[in-house]
């Protein structure tokens, strides 16, 4: 194809036209969950530094993570650690080896977005 | 490197509707990717309208009819339309399938075409494969040995061939890596499921006496590890080959070396 001029030859369309599969959106989710709890984390250490800095920057600091806004971080940072568990697991059986078929991987999908929706109630109403 | 956007000269813009069959009474819309390096225009998809009474039952089937019957310039790799080839690769209804082996019954709706994913496209349903082959070609694809060869042929047991069922299948035909987002975003160093299926089958057979050498080949972060098992290999090989367990075997074999 050396003597053929190649043109300016476009990249064919990928996420554009490509049908996500659950497998596919939970892998990036888990991607997601893990750097959004990483936020989360430095979020819960300056809650803690706030609490040894003193009562004023504590006060600060409850009003911002007990506000409506700190109420929806929280919530989803607890939905993001559960769904990452739970796939967590999911790749720690991968490793083994074992469970890559196409219905059982389709099948433990759907056990961990049950285990995670069921720990993120329990975790609501324990806390 | 990950773009989600498609560069300018690749977005896809509105083609053309070609004519209706005269008379037909079951007709199916299809949409296809276009485009020619002659022209110098932006990609498009334009529309075809079937008569399905007349045609075959496979994707393919229909592709020839409209390029027999309605637009000659329609442009697609083919062969042995039996699923052997692996020539007919394309993005159908949203998954990388084989055109001869995917039948128009399992498709709902309006039949979309595009080329397999995330790669240059030569001419409208074709895409450019070189960087595919060579990284196949990079993992050695043949039986290595050392000892002297011998008289008659090199022999394996049974159970020793058994180990290459559901690898050696493969047909070359892409479908795995262009659906692989992390080989759309990283395919210059990434080798992608095709080739590593290759190397596991090579890595595993009996006879071969370079397994260390084909590991050590291995043991980098783009080449086998920016797999992430997202599994989309797995579920859209046509021949029904698990990419991904092929994959994590390797990356088994890469632990267990080490311990």
């Amino acid at each position: 194809m050396a003597d053929v001029n190649p043109g300016n030859r476009p990249l064919s369309p990928h996420l554009q036209v490509y049908r996500w599969p659950l497998n596919m959106a939970l892998s990036i989710l888990h991607r997601i969950t893990g750097t959004a709890m990483g936020v989360t984390g430095v979020l819960i250490v300056w809650y803690f530094l706030a609490l040894a800095t003193g009562p004023d920057y504590f006060e600060t600091a409850s009003a911002v993570l007990t506000s409506w806004f700190g109420d929806i971080v929280l919530f989803l940072s607890v939905c993001a650690l559960w769904l990452h568990f739970a796939n967590g697991v999911r790749h720690l059986i991968w490793d083994t080896g074992s469970h890559f078929g196409l219905k059982t991987s389709k099948r433990s999908a759907y056990i961990g977005i049950g285990f995670a929706v069921v720990m993120v109630i329990v975790t609501i109403i324990v806390g | 490197m990950v773009e989600f956007a498609l560069p300018k000269n690749s977005r896809i813009r509105t083609g053309k509707t070609w004519p209706k069959p005269e008379g037909a009474k079951n007709v199916r819309k299809f949409l296809i990717y276009r485009w020619s390096p002659e022209d110098g225009e932006n990609p498009r998809v334009d529309t075809y309208f079937v008569d399905m009474d007349t045609c075959g039952p496979m994707v393919l089937d229909a592709l020839i009819k409209i390029k027999n019957e309605i637009d000659p310039t329609l442009t697609f790799r083919r062969s042995c339309r039996e699923g052997i080839c692996g020539s007919c690769a394309m993005n159908i209804d949203g998954g990388n399938e084989l055109a001869c082996i995917f039948g128009l019954d399992e498709i709902k709706g309006d039949v979309k075409i595009y080329p397999l994913p995330h790669m240059q496209v030569v001419k409208d349903l074709i895409p450019d494969l070189t960087q595919f082959y060579a990284q196949h070609a990079s993992i050695m694809p043949w039986l290595e040995t050392k000892t002297n060869p011998p008289h008659k042929e090199w022999r394996q047991s049974i159970e020793d061939r058994k180990q290459l069922d559901g690898l050696y299948e493969c047909v070359m035909c892409a479908c795995c890596s262009a659906s692989c987002p992390s080989y759309w975003w990283n395919s210059d160093r990434y080798l992608g499921p095709a080739a590593l299926l290759h190397a596991y089958r090579w890595i595993i057979d009996s006879r071969d006496e370079a397994t260390g050498e084909r590991l050590d080949d291995l043991e980098d972060p783009f080449k086998l590890y920016r797999c992430h098992t997202i599994m989309n290999c797995a579920q859209t090989c046509p021949k029904g080959l698990n990419l991904a367990k092929a994959i994590a075997e390797v990356k088994k074999l890469m632990v267990q070396r080490t311990v």
